[in-house]
C-alpha cells in the first residue's frame, strides 16, 4: 500500500552542508558519503523545517508517493 | 524537539576565540591550519563531510548570529552565488591568493623582503597590525601568520556579510574548504555516482 505525502526532496545542486540535518527533528535527512542530503522518506514528514536551514535553497517540499 | 547539545555544538566558541586572539598575538593564527587540514583529512581517509556536518565553528557561529540572533534576513541565495562555476572558480581564486601568501612567506624566510606587520582584508585592504605581538619568533613565522590571519578574517567578513544578506549558513554555500571537501568526496566515490546516473 502506497501513501501520497508532503516530503522534503533535495535537488542536485546539494553542497552538503549539512544544516538540514542538524536542523531535521526526527532524523529524516543526512548527508550521504559528504556528496548530498538523502532524504528518509518513511521518516519525512514535510515540516519544512530543512527547507528553512538550507543555505543554498536546494530543498523544495512535494507531494511524493511513499511505500 | 531539541537534540541533545554534545561539546561539537560548541565550537562556535573556538572560532570566535580565534578571531579575538589574532588582535593580541597574531601567531595564533597559526591555530587555523587545523580548519584546513583536519576537513581534508576527514575528506580523504573518510570520504565524507563530517567536518562541515559536524564540527565547523564557522558554520556554528553564523548560526548562532543570523539564526538565534535574528540578524540575518534570511533570504534566499542568488542562483549564481550557487552555481557549480562560481563555487569552483572562487575555490581556485582562493587557493591562488593562498599561494600567494605562502610564497610572500618563503620570501621572508630567504631574507629577499622584510616582515610587513600588515593584515590583507579581502585582498585589497592593508590594516596595520603591529600591536600583536610577534617578537620571539622568525620573521617568516610571523608572516606565514599575518597571511593566514589575513585569509581568515577575509573569509569570517565574507561569511558575515552574506550571512546578514541571504540565510546564517550561505558561507557554507561557496565556502572554498567545503567545496573542496565534496570535490574529494566525490572522486573518492566516483564509483557509486557513475552507477547512481545509470
Amino acid at each position: 500500500m502506497s501513501l501520497l505525502k508532503n516530503v522534503a526532496v533535495v535537488s542536485k545542486e546539494c553542497v552538503a552542508c549539512g544544516c538540514c540535518e542538524n536542523t531535521c527533528p526526527l532524523n529524516a535527512i543526512s548527508v550521504f558519503k559528504g556528496l548530498y542530503a538523502k532524504v528518509d522518506l518513511n521518516k519525512c514528514v514535510g515540516c519544512a523545517k530543512c527547507q528553512k536551514a538550507c543555505p543554498a535553497s536546494v530543498i523544495s517540499i512535494e507531494k511524493k508517493e511513499v511505500i | 524537539m531539541e537534540s541533545k547539545k554534545t561539546w561539537h555544538n560548541y565550537l562556535w566558541i573556538v572560532s570566535a576565540l580565534y578571531l579575538v586572539l589574532g588582535f593580541f598575538n597574531i601567531l595564533f593564527a597559526w591555530l587555523g591550519l587545523i580548519c584546513f587540514m583536519v576537513p581534508l583529512l576527514i575528506a580523504i581517509l573518510d570520504g565524507s563531510k563530517t567536518y562541515c556536518n559536524k564540527y565547523c565553528g564557522r558554520g556554528q557561529l553564523f548560526e548562532l548570529l543570523g539564526g538565534k540572533l535574528n540578524l540575518s534576513r534570511n533570504q534566499d541565495i542568488p542562483r549564481w552565488l550557487r552555481s557549480k562555476w562560481f563555487r569552483y572558480g572562487f575555490l581556485i581564486f582562493f587557493m591562488t591568493m593562498f599561494f600567494n601568501m605562502l610564497f610572500s612567506t618563503w620570501l621572508v624566510f630567504s631574507g629577499v623582503r622584510e616582515l610587513r606587520e600588515v593584515v590583507t582584508l579581502l585582498w585589497t585592504f592593508k590594516l596595520p597590525w603591529h600591536w600583536a605581538n610577534n617578537s620571539t619568533v622568525s620573521p617568516w613565522i610571523a608572516q606565514f601568520a599575518f597571511g593566514f590571519y589575513s585569509v581568515m578574517l577575509t573569509s569570517t567578513v565574507l561569511g558575515l556579510i552574506t550571512m546578514l544578506l541571504f540565510k546564517p549558513r550561505s558561507w557554507c554555500v561557496y565556502c572554498p574548504m567545503g567545496t573542496m571537501t565534496q570535490g574529494v568526496c566525490k572522486l573518492k566515490h566516483k564509483d557509486y555516482i557513475t552507477k547512481e546516473n545509470n
